[in-house]
Formats: structure tokens, C-alpha cells, sequence
């Protein structure tokens, strides 16, 4: 016999949506967490309202988790969630467009009352008004099934309530066929001092998961089975990007065996790794919140003068502001991390939405001729490579580097094998043995350029450092006009000289060689790689080539791209990559850009892809 | 002989090679001098020593003096000594700025490393004149002041530095005078033995830009009237033989001057610790009332760079290992 309700595939995307108070993260993060228990891959992302407290029912007080699981690699969220559960009307309303075709809806109807539909600005109740033909919609009582499966705890009206979200999970777990133990586990350590709210919350689990079981609804209740992933054996975690950032900064610290001072100013969507790192003091980590970016920024220089890892954090705005310090740091020749999640600008712009607006700044954004070395993150767990990397240029070559990342990738998460942090070379930074005197302050490392880092307290060593130029061999000041000239190449030269210690460019998935490279950076790798991996799998010649080094880029990049015959540049931004790319390497790519807010879809990217194609003389031989 | 003998320094192991380049006549080659003097008394070490300023003519100082020094960027110097503090809580760092430098750009910066109380001992040279791009007024020039780019007289309210470093919770707040050796010296030795935010006021002569601005307190002839040396514990007079002292009018919660030989028991005592008696002090000036110098205000209070390290879960120290940190949460194997 055909069950009907029950759906294979080798992936699917869900979204949970509701009120910021219904509990729709934790119910994320929950499932997420047995996700990863019955072996799949997956990829996620929140979206919180941006408002801090929206007033309950409205469109702009809906907050969403939305996973993306199955047998992968899965390397999105997904574009277009195939299961939707809405808590409300708003959630309902927010959530609908973005859906995919036929997709399914979980409706928690107690809240579709005239009230709930009026906040949600529903003048018809979408149920009887057409808005859901062609979806698969599910009405249940979410609220008085929960408040039944409660009501023996005795818990006042509003904590019964909010066991809601425990409810419609057990009903999703059972949907995706996974168990509940490790929940119910989590619930018993999290309320382990509430006997009631735990058991309540137990409780509700329980009924939603028996509900999909028994109730006689329970065979118009579609399931959905995906198949486990394919993961290389080891020991795996889930990860969100801001944690990964956090603990690849303090492991560069450990590496190093210096303390990692951590100066920062409260700005979206940077603050959660300001967050994490204030709870890292173990590791050697202090954080100062200073009173305004350019104070973070400045502290950070003192601290690695003092001797410490000075890393800086903020968003684009505060960046800008950051600008002239920079320009110090490189002066004075100090090594400093500059974290920027970047956001939607100019200006305040979009601060809870993502683009790759910065990388301009971080390249070109200072004044006279100041190169700094510019790494960018490509999914939540690069975070972590990414940050010892940025430390390991820095305190290498004795200059500020920037390492971008996005509010996307920061609130992100995916399954990681847990690194074995061993086998990472240490992080070293050149020093001068004290008996070769002042006269060696500035012998620079021939190969990283980078001068010995001899900080106040060291005895026989007393110099000056700063903003002004200085002389070449000794360090004083100096307005030598022929000294000027080589200290100005001097610098570019050591920035140029990472690319001696970066890996050659490598190809992340499809053709190494053929029609189309495409050629990205930063929080866009998930989509670029879903796309080029759909076209390549038709034989088309694609190949994503995604970088990680954005100055200097890898010495291979040129000769990587000139095996293809076009170039296609993804960005969430107005063509800065391929600015860069025009401006370095003379390549001439095409564009594709989108600065809406949101991320690239997969479709989107395809759709591209596929014009390119297109477009080049010989397509029409080729099967695409 | 004892090492603590042998390890004595003079004024001129802090003076470094480099050639001074402040105007002949200026203010800042006496402060320099004092500032030599006064790390030798003190028994200061070269290596543990750190001079960070910022820009102006006082912010060359750093490379006047053989210690470890750090020239950065405008106003910025409190923010970068507050980082390296962080790093070397026990490094001995004086933070060399000027009027425009630490009151108009660096505003925010003085503001928070006083309150915070960060050991650093903050010299702020006042010349009420911005001299090195060339003799526009500053946030303390007075109003009516007439310079290149206020060729019709200043408008604006002048900033009283003593009394915006109150303001912003300083715990230490001293003042002296460039060529005034003993007294700037004695100052500077204090800011040096205070364990916090030490915020020294200098009235230093720029000769080029606003030459004599302080003559009415500073000459010679006009000291002893318009001079008020405080000291803890002593009364505050001054004045010839100190004839004249202050004392506070009650109904209007203001000093008035007394003859002190007549009522000595009117005149007040000079406590340190009493941040209003500080405000009364700081706000005094010529014609009417002397300038209050010396140490105005002292009150310790934990320093911030220590406390960041003590309220630290591990005092900084690295105790965890990123292994473990690795597998703080949830993990499952696939074989
Ligand atoms: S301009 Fe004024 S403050 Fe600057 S060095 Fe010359 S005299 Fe001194």
C-alpha cells in the first residue's frame, strides 16, 4: 500500500515560526540537537525580530528557526522551507511567501482568532480565503492539547502555556521520526530545581509525540524520513558561528601562548562574540568593553604592545570608525585583529540584516598607502580556522589584519568534527634576543617582513614607536624623502609576502578546469557551493572557487581562473570582490548581485549559473 | 655596595638621544626636565617605564625620554595606555597630552580612563592654544580669544581642566607650573605615588602661539597674591607671609578671602579627600581669587587594570584547555 503521508527525500527544510515569547528558538535548537543524534547533516539559521521587545501577535514580532537536514552535505538553511509550523497569524502571514510549492502547514489554531488575525493584519482569516490552496495544512489546538497534557502539575494559566513549544516539538520529532530521550534528558537538567515546569514540559513532549502516534488525525499527520549522512568518522558538535569565532580566537591564544585581549563596543550584529568571549576567561581571555570603537580599537593596539593578542571586533559603521588606529597599528607595526561582521549600509543601513558590504573597507579603507592582510569566514565553523588564521598573519608579519564575517554566519549552525587542536602548527612572532641591542629593533624577518615584537618590560630594549614615519633601520622618526619611499614599499611588501605561507587556491567543488569558474567569498560558500554542486552534477563545466584570502589572494588565483573560460562573481553587494579581482589579477568577471537583506537562494545562483552558460559561444554543443 | 645603590639613576640615563624639537623658550623643555628629575628620585626603571601620547607639541614628549614610549594617533593616547595596561597591569605608564589633544579630540577618552581609575599618570600640558598647527584656539583658550581661526574673539565657554577631571571621577587631581621646578616636581612625585588615574594639570607657556597667557598668576611679582599652594592638612593662605586665607561663606556655599593673621580660625583647612572643597578650589582664578596648585584632590580608590585582573575568573591566567572547551556541549561519534 502507498502511504501518502509519508515522504522520502534526500533533504528537507523546516521552519518554526511564532512570538519571540513561544519558545521557537529553543525549539530549534532542540531539534536541531536531535537532528544531529539520528546521524544527519544539517544547516540553520534564527531570525529574530529586530525589535527588542515587538508587541505580542504582530508581523514584526515574529521570530523563525529554520533548519535544513538530511543526508547532505548540507551547507544552507535552504531556500524555501518544505514544512512550516506557525504558532500564530503573524507567524502564518510572515512565513507564507517563502514557501516552498505544496509545502506543508502546521497550524496552532487557537491563536487564529479574530483578535490574532486582526494584529496580524488579516482582514479574511487566510483558512477560508484561498491564501493556503495548493499548501498541505494541518489545524491543530496546539494550546489546548498542551494545556491537557499539563494539567496535572498544577502550573498557573501562562506556564501552562508556555509549554506549548515542548508540544509541538514531541509532534515534530515523531514527524521526522526521531526520538525524544535526549530532550527529555536536556528538559531534566535544565529544570533539574523546577519539578514542576520540568515534568510539565516532559509531559508535553510526550503528548505531542503520542499525538502524531495515536490520534485518530494521526494518519492525515504527513512524516518525512531522510537519510542519515555520509560523515568522515570522528567526534562532532554542532557549532553557530559566533561560538566558533569565540573559541578559534582563544585556541590562537593558546597556540601563540600569549593572553588574547578582546576590546570591543557593543554594535549588531557583533555582539554575541563579545558575549561568548566574556564567558572564556579560562582561556586566558579578558574582555574590555570600551567606551566607543575608536577606544576599543586603541586598546587593543596598547594591549599588543603590551605584548598580548589586541583583537578588535565591531560592524561597519564602527569599523569606519576604527579607521585611523588602523593606520597606526600599521605604522607602528603591531599585530592586531580587526573582527568585522559586516551589515547591510551605508550608514546605520540594515544593522540586523547581512551583506558583504566591508570587504572595500578592509582592503582599500584607509588613508595613503595602507595594506592590511584581509581573511573572510565561510560557514559557521570556519569561524574557527578563520580566527587562527587572522592571528597567525598577524603576529607572523607584525601588521593588523581584518577578518570579515557576517550576522549570518555568526547565528548559523552545523554539525563539526570536533578539530584536533594538536595538530595545528603554533602560532610564532618574530623576537630579538636582548644581547643584540637596540641596533636590532628593527631587523625585520627577511621572509615575513615582520620586526621583532619587544615589548615594555624588557630590559636593555627602551625605544619609541609610532605614528609618525620612521627611519628604515633604526626606527626613529624620519621624513628622508628616499626613506618614505621604501618604508611605503617596505609595507606593501610584507603584506604581498603572506601569500609565500597561504595554500595555493584550491577548488571547492566541480571542474578545476572548463567553462565557468565561480568565484566567491565570505557567508555566500553554503549557496554557491548547493548551486555549482547542482550544475556540475548535469556535466557542465562549473567550478567554485571560494576564497578565503582576500589580500593578498593566493599566488595560483590568476592561472586558477584563466583555466576557465569566464568568470562569475556572486556577491551580496554592488561587485566588490569583483572590483578586486579586476583591480588585482585584470580578470573581468560577470556579476551577480543582490543587496535585498537576504542571502542568495540556490535558484537564484542556479538561474545565473545557467545564463553564463548560456551566453558563452560553445554552449550550444554542450548538454547543460 | 648595596645593588639598590649601584641601580641608582640620574635625570640624564632618562634623557634620550634624540634631538628636542619644541620652539626655544618653550614651557615643555622645563616639564621635560622636571619629568627626568623626578623619575631618577623616584627610582624609576627605564624598561618599566612606558610614555604614550598623542598629537600635539606636548605628545613628542615620548621621544624625548629613554624609556619605552608610544607616539600614536590624536586624543587617543588614555585609550591606548588603557589597553596596555590591561596587558602589563604593573608597568609604570604616563600618558603625556595637551589641551586639544585630551580635552577637545581626546574628550571621551580622558573622561573614561579617569573614571575608570586606570593607573596612568596623566600630564596634560595647558597652553590654552593649539601650537603645532599653528595657533588656533583650543577648549580652553577664554573667551574673546582672538587667533587665526577666531580672528573676532572666541565664544565659546573655555573647559576648566581640574574641574572636568573631577567631573569624570578622577581620584587624583594636581596642577602645576612649567618653570615652577619644586612645585612641579613635588606634584609629579605624588601623581607618581598614587596607585590610580593621577591627573596632573600643567599651565605650560606656549611662546610662540600665546606667550604670557598665565602671567597674571605665574610672574614673579604676581605669585604671592595669586598663587594658592595647597598642601593636606595645612591652611589655605597666601599671599605675602601668608597674610591672606580662604574661608567658606556658608549662606552662599562659596569661598571668600580672609585676613589670616586676623581670624586665623576662619581660614579653612586643606582636605584632600573632600571632593568639594576640590570644586571650590579648582573653580578659583585671577583677578579675584589665586590659582589653587599642588595637590587638590586625593582619594584612592581601586585601581582599574588590577581589578580587571582580580574580578578575572583566572586572574588572566590561561587554566582551560581548548580541547575541553571544544566538548562543552553536546557531541556524538560516527564510526
Ligand atoms: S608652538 Fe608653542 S607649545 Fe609648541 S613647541 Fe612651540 S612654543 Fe612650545
Amino acid at each position: 500500500m502507498i502511504d501518502h503521508n509519508l515522504f522520502e527525500s534526500d533533504s528537507v527544510v523546516v521552519r518554526f515560526a511564532g512570538d519571540s515569547g513561544d519558545g521557537v528558538q529553543l525549539m530549534g535548537t532542540q531539534f536541531v540537537g536531535a537532528t544531529a543524534l539520528a546521524g544527519k547533516d544539517f544547516g540553520t539559521f534564527p531570525d529574530y525580530p529586530a525589535e527588542i521587545r515587538a508587541p505580542a501577535g504582530t508581523t514584526y514580532g515574529v521570530s523563525a528557526y529554520q533548519i535544513h537536514l538530511g543526508a547532505g552535505p548540507i551547507t544552507t538553511a535552504g531556500d524555501k522551507p518544505q514544512v512550516l509550523v506557525a504558532f500564530n497569524p503573524a507567524a502564518l502571514k510572515v512565513n507564507l511567501p517563502s514557501l516552498d510549492r505544496g509545502a506543508l502547514i502546521i497550524l496552532n489554531t487557537d491563536s487564529f482568532t479574530s483578535r490574532g488575525l486582526q494584529k496580524a493584519g488579516y482582514s479574511e482569516d487566510p483558512r477560508k480565503s484561498g491564501a493556503l490552496d495548493g499548501f498541505q495544512v494541518v489545524e491543530i489546538d496546539i494550546a489546548t492539547h498542551t494545556a491537557e497534557a499539563v494539567k496535572s502539575f498544577g502550573l498557573s494559566k501562562s506556564d501552562a502555556g508556555r509549554c506549548k513549544n515542548f508540544w509541538a516539538l514531541g509532534l515534530v520529532q515523531w514527524m521526522f521520526g526521531h526520538e525524544i530521550a535526549s530532550i527529555e534528558a536536556w528538559l531534566a537538567k535544565r529544570f533539574a530545581s523546577n519539578d514542576a515546569i520540568r515534568e510539565a514540559n516532559i509531559a508535553a513532549l510526550r503528548a505531542g509525540h503520542a499525538f502524531g502516534e495515536t490520534a485518530e488525525l494521526g494518519a492525515a499527520i504527513p512524516r518525512w524520513r531522510t537519510p542519515r549522512a555520509k560523515f568522515p568518522p570522528g567526534e562532532y558538535r554542532g557549532i553557530r558561528g559566533s561560538e566558533a569565532l569565540a573559541l578559534g580566537l582563544a585556541a590562537a591564544g593558546e597556540l601563540a601562548d600569549r593572553p588574547v585581549l578582546f576590546c570591543s563596543y557593543p554594535i549588531t550584529p557583533a555582539s554575541p562574540l563579545l558575549h561568548r568571549l566574556a564567558q572564556m576567561g579560562a582561556h586566558g581571555v579578558g574582555v574590555f568593553q570600551a567606551e566607543d570603537e575608536i577606544a576599543a580599537v586603541c586598546a587593543a593596539i596598547g594591549a599588543s604592545y603590551g605584548g598580548a593578542i589586541g583583537v578588535t571586533s565591531s560592524s561597519g559603521p564602527g569599523i569606519a570608525l576604527k579607521t585611523e588606529a588602523i593606520g597606526l597599528a600599521i605604522a607602528a607595526e603591531l599585530p592586531l585583529v580587526i573582527v568585522d561582521s559586516q551589515r547591510g549600509g551605508p550608514s546605520t543601513g540594515l544593522p540586523t540584516k547581512t551583506e558583504q558590504s566591508d570587504l572595500y573597507q578592509a582592503v582599500y579603507g584607509r588613508n595613503a598607502d595602507a595594506p592590511v592582510p584581509v581573511v573572510a569566514a565561510r560557514s559557521p565553523s570556519d569561524c574557527f580556522d578563520a580566527a587562527i588564521d587572522a592571528v597567525r598573519i598577524a603576529l607572523r608579519h607584525m601588521t593588523p589584519v581584518f577578518l570579515l564575517t557576517d550576522g549570518y554566519l555568526a547565528n548559523a549552525a552545523e554539525p563539526w568534527r570536533i578539530p584536533d587542536i594538536d595538530a595545528y602548527p603554533r602560532i610564532e612572532a618574530p623576537t630579538l634576543d636582548p644581547s643584540r641591542g637596540r641596533e636590532a629593533l628593527f631587523e625585520r624577518d627577511p621572509a615575513t617582513l615582520g620586526r621583532p615584537w619587544v615589548v615594555p618590560g624588557t630590559p636593555g630594549l627602551t625605544h619609541r614607536v609610532g605614528g609618525l614615519e620612521k627611519d628604515i633601520r633604526t626606527g626613529h622618526i624620519s621624513y628622508d624623502a628616499a626613506n618614505h619611499q621604501a618604508m611605503t614599499e617596505l609595507r606593501a611588501r610584507k603584506v604581498a609576502s603572506v601569500a609565500d605561507f597561504i595554500p595555493d587556491q584550491e577548488v571547492a567543488v566541480g571542474a578545476s578546469e572548463g567553462d565557468l569558474a565561480v568565484v566567491g567569498w565570505g557567508s555566500t560558500y553554503g549557496v554557491l557551493y548547493q548551486a555549482v554542486q547542482q550544475i556540475a552534477r548535469t556535466g557542465a563545466r562549473v567550478g567554485l572557487i571560494h576564497l578565503r584570502y582576500l589580500n593578498p589572494f593566493p599566488r595560483n588565483l590568476g592561472a586558477l581562473l584563466s583555466r576557465y573560460e569566464r568568470v562569475l562573481v556572486p556577491e551580496m553587494n554592488m561587485g566588490q570582490l569583483a572590483t578586486l579581482l579586476r583591480d588585482r589579477l585584470d580578470v573581468r568577471p560577470a556579476q551577480l548581485n543582490k543587496v535585498t537583506g537576504q542571502p542568495f537562494l540556490v535558484s537564484e545562483v542556479v538561474a545565473a549559473i545557467r545564463q553564463e552558460l548560456a551566453s558563452l559561444p560553445k554552449a550550444q554543443f554542450r548538454a547543460v | 655596595m648595596s645593588a639598590a645603590i649601584d641601580s641608582k639613576l640620574t635625570p640624564k640615563d632618562f634623557t634620550s638621544e634624540q634631538e628636542v624639537r619644541w620652539c626655544p623658550g618653550c614651557g615643555d623643555y622645563a616639564i621635560l626636565k622636571s619629568v627626568t628629575r623626578v623619575l631618577a628620585d623616584v627610582g624609576a626603571r627605564p624598561e618599566r617605564t612606558v610614555f604614550v601620547s598623542g598629537i600635539g607639541c606636548s605628545s613628542r614628549f615620548p621621544y624625548y625620554v629613554e624609556t619605552y614610549g608610544f607616539h600614536t594617533i590624536h586624543g587617543r593616547a588614555p585609550a591606548i595606555a588603557t589597553g596596555l595596561k590591561l596587558a602589563q597591569p604593573d608597568l609604570d605608564v604616563w600618558v603625556v597630552t595637551g589641551d586639544g589633544d585630551g580635552l577637545s579630540i581626546g574628550g571621551n577618552h580622558l573622561l573614561h580612563a579617569l573614571r575608570r581609575n586606570v593607573g596612568l599618570k596623566i600630564l596634560l600640558f595647558n597652553n590654552e592654544v593649539y601650537g603645532l598647527t599653528k595657533g588656533q584656539y583650543s577648549p580652553t583658550s577664554r573667551r574673546g580669544t582672538r587667533t587665526p581661526s577666531t580672528p573676532y574673539g572666541s565664544i565659546d565657554t573655555p573647559v576648566v581642566p581640574g574641574l572636568f577631571a573631577l567631573g569624570a571621577g578622577a581620584r587624583f587631581i594636581a596642577r602645576g607650573i612649567d618653570v615652577d621646578k619644586q612645585g612641579l616636581e613635588a606634584v609629579l612625585a605624588a601623581a607618581h605615588g598614587f596607585d590610580g588615574a593621577a591627573f596632573v594639570e600643567i599651565f605650560q607657556n606656549c611662546i610662540v602661539y600665546n606667550d604670557n597667557v598665565f602671567a597674571a598668576f605665574t610672574e614673579k611679582e604676581h605669585a604671592p597674591d595669586a598663587q594658592l599652594r595647597v598642601e593636606h592638612g595645612k591652611p589655605l593662605v597666601f599671599g605675602e607671609d601668608g597674610s591672606k586665607g580662604l574661608r567658606l561663606d556658608p549662606r552662599t556655599l562659596s569661598l571668600s578671602i580672609v585676613d589670616a593673621k586676623e581670624r586665623p580660625d576662619e581660614v579653612l583647612v586643606h582636605d584632600e579627600t573632600n571632593a568639594t572643597l576640590a570644586q571650590l578650589l579648582l573653580g578659583l582664578g585671577p583677578p579675584e581669587f589665586p590659582v589653587a596648585l599642588g595637590v587638590i584632590y586625593r582619594n584612592p580608590a581601586p585601581r582599574f587594570e588590577q581589578e580587571f585582573v582580580a574580578r578575572h575568573p583566572t586572574q588572566m591566567k590561561r587554566t582551560a584547555k581548548i580541547a575541553d572547551a571544544l566538548r562543552q556541549t553536546s557531541t556524538w561519534v560516527v564510526e
